[in-house]
């Protein structure tokens, strides 16, 4: 029977042009505005390590003096050198990164190719199997390359097609801030947003193109970049910042199950109490282990504006699909009377509900089309924004896979009373009056 | 076939009942050809829905080829509806956005017949009433002798036992009427049970016995105007 009641909705579609293309058009509109603001959503606040995100976490502490203090303020997002370095050395995580921003100035070997500046990343080995970091050549360097300061790099994809037009570069050397470096890997395209591994440098920054071992950028003195929170004597000074009161550096650890994690959290209060013991903390001691997702939602990466728009988009969604249910009223009762010969010729009130039930949803095929085209074009117009995150809003499967199954589900449901109210029809009635 | 006993139908609203039945009583054999004439608003059309089941009834039984009707679900009444009842309406009733061929396919349809088969029984039933080469015309480009040629051929298509045919000449013109009628005569003929409500007694001549409806109630015509507590059926 669904093949006969799809042939009555398109029949029933095409006789009123008019009234279909109303309706297809209030879906399409308000579809196109849910999901243009949806998908902006969606990017901005994103998981950026899918499957990955629930065991990486971000061990906080708080190593500042006590002018300021305030017992309910948020702990810093960064650590000193002195912390990084115990923690990573006390190797408690299945996995641990110690890691910094720069910015290096590019050489290259083509005379014709003008030294360029990229941003840099200068971390330990861990950060890329830790982040799932893709690689197209080579890997990452090692633990040992780590503690030997070793003068290797692993490059992105964009800057090894820039560099060596796509081909396979390992081996070859790097030319940064008036140093070589041998390249030991080329990353496969990665892109994580929000930026969630130092939101200092930008929460939606593009991401780093140089990776070199965070011990060799240090002493090869690479130029760093991101933020630092200094206090008492502290400095931001390059040439002390191993021994600065300042936090400037991001760690990161991977724990695979809810054990690693209890047990991490017992070290890391342990820690964070043995530093005030020895006067090192001058702070009531205090210490937080949130996962990727627990540190967006709380540093609030998403901007306001944008969950405001998506809440009016779906409030004229609302208001496009009442208007559809009145539209789609007028029609089923108008044809009062083909419902009475039906009944009559035996359909049930099951029958005649799924018949006009499978009109809306037709309805709602047609408006998720034109729904698209509106998301589409509205998120041409978001990508012409001067915004940071502006060129990240794309339509991706899963929001195309949504917006067809938002517009079928939605016009079923404004669909579901009119199509109740036809089918109880009495058809007596109708065919007496006819 | 059809077997009303004590039947009634009363309209009720806040202030007022109407009874548009009253102990109503009437038994219409297998293939009988059964006239229901009456007055207007005398409560033949009232009478013919609820015998088609495209109405309920407030009392007495109702028992439609040896099945107690008043408690069937809505599921089972519409079954039996398309396997059991033909309607034939003095309006046609055609679905005007569907070609003849169309239309006399509803019923079938609703039966989850094959195509082969529903197309057979489609040009079979347009074949006897003479309309097969109009299969493709909508029903606008039909004369109203047509259309109604057309509403036979979508009661027929199903095969029913039973065809209820309200006032079936009622917007034709004499010429017209009487091919119709004709028609429903050969159906009759053929073993078709028929009920046909009516207000022209020349049509009701022709059935095989006539039933009189007045007030809501069967009456006999040779004791007109008294009326009897049960039904008694007039024959021709």
């Amino acid at each position: 029977m669904f093949g006969y009641y799809v042939e009555l909705a398109l029949r029933s579609l095409r006789r009123s042009r008019a009234l279909t293309a109303l309706m297809v058009l209030a879906v399409a509109l308000g579809i196109g505005a849910s999901m243009t603001t949806l998908t902006v959503l969606h990017v901005l606040s994103g998981d950026p390590l899918p499957g990955r995100s629930g065991s990486v976490f971000m061990p906080r502490l708080d190593p500042r003096d006590l002018d300021g203090y305030d017992a309910s303020a948020a702990l810093p997002t960064q650590v000193t050198w002195a912390d990084g370095m115990n923690l990573l050395r006390a190797g408690r995580a299945h996995r641990q990164a110690l890691m910094v921003g720069g910015a290096t100035a590019v050489q290259s070997d083509d005379a014709s190719l003008d030294p360029f500046f990229v941003p840099a990343r200068f971390t330990t080995a861990d950060f890329f199997p830790m982040f799932g970091v893709p690689f197209r050549y080579g890997n990452a360097w090692s633990n040992g390359d780590d503690e030997g300061r070793a003068r290797v790099a692993v490059i992105s994809d964009a800057l090894n097609d820039r560099l060596f037009h796509g081909g396979d570069s390992v081996g070859r050397t790097l030319h940064i801030d008036g140093v070589d470096l041998r390249i030991v890997g080329v990353l496969a395209p990665w892109r994580v947003v929000p930026h969630f591994y130092d939101l200092s440098t930008g929460d939606y920054a593009t991401t780093e193109q140089v990776y070199v071992p965070l011990r060799t950028a240090r002493d090869l003195r690479l130029k760093r970049n991101g933020g630092v929170e200094c206090w008492g004597s502290g400095s931001a000074d390059e040439d002390g910042m191993e021994t600065a009161s300042c936090v400037w550096l991001q760690f990161w650890v991977q724990l695979d199950d809810a054990g690693a994690v209890a047990a991490y959290r017992t070290f890391l209060d342990g820690y964070v109490h043995e530093q005030v013991a020895r006067g090192r903390f001058l702070r009531p001691a205090r210490s937080e282990l949130p996962d990727v997702m627990q540190y967006l939602d709380e540093r609030r990466v998403v901007p306001g504006d944008v969950r405001l728009q998506v809440w009016l988009a779906l409030g004229f969604f609302v208001v496009c699909l009442v208007n559809t249910v009145g539209l789609m009223l007028a029609k089923f009762m108008r044809r009062a009377g083909e419902v009475g010969v039906r009944r009559a010729m035996g359909a049930s009130r099951r029958s005649i509900f799924l018949q006009l039930l499978t009109e809306a949803v037709a309805i709602g095929v047609a408006g998720g089309v034109g729904g698209l085209l509106v998301a589409l074009a509205g998120l041409a117009l978001v990508r012409q924004q001067p915004s940071a995150a502006a060129h990240l809003a794309h339509l991706d499967a899963t929001m195309l896979a949504t917006t067809f199954a938002v517009s079928i589900a939605a016009t079923a449901l404004a669909g579901v009373v009119p199509a109740w109210r036809a089918c109880r029809i009495p058809p007596a009635l109708q065919l007496k009056s006819q | 076939m059809l077997k009303m006993t004590h039947l009634a139908k009363v309209y009720r609203t806040e202030v007022v009942e109407t009874y548009a039945l009253r102990d109503f009583n009437i038994d219409v054999k297998e293939g009988e050809f059964v006239a229901v004439t009456g007055p207007s608003g005398s409560g033949k059309t009232t009478f013919l829905t609820i015998a088609g089941l495209l109405e309920t009834f407030t009392g007495g039984q109702y028992h439609l080829d040896g099945v107690e009707v008043s408690q069937l679900d809505d599921n089972a009444r519409s079954r039996i509806r398309n396997e059991k009842i033909g309607f034939i309406f003095q309006a046609f009733n055609l679905i005007p956005d569907l070609n003849v061929f169309d239309n006399v396919e509803v019923p079938l349809r609703y039966r989850g017949m094959k195509a082969a088969e529903r197309k057979q029984r489609i040009m079979d039933a347009l074949e006897r009433v003479g309309l097969a080469s109009r299969a493709k015309h909508y029903p606008a480009e039909l004369s109203g002798g047509q259309q109604q040629r057309v509403a036979i051929a979508r009661a027929l298509a199903g095969s029913p036992r039973l065809l209820l045919a309200d006032e079936p000449t009622g917007n034709l013109d004499t010429q017209m009427a009487r091919g119709v009628m004709e028609l429903l005569e050969e159906i009759h003929r053929e073993g078709a049970t028929i009920v046909m409500v009516t207000h022209d007694p020349e049509l009701a001549a022709r059935a095989q016995r006539n039933v009189h409806v007045i007030d809501g109630q069967v009456v006999d015509l040779a004791e007109e105007p008294r009326f009897h507590a049960h039904a008694h059926v007039a024959h021709s």
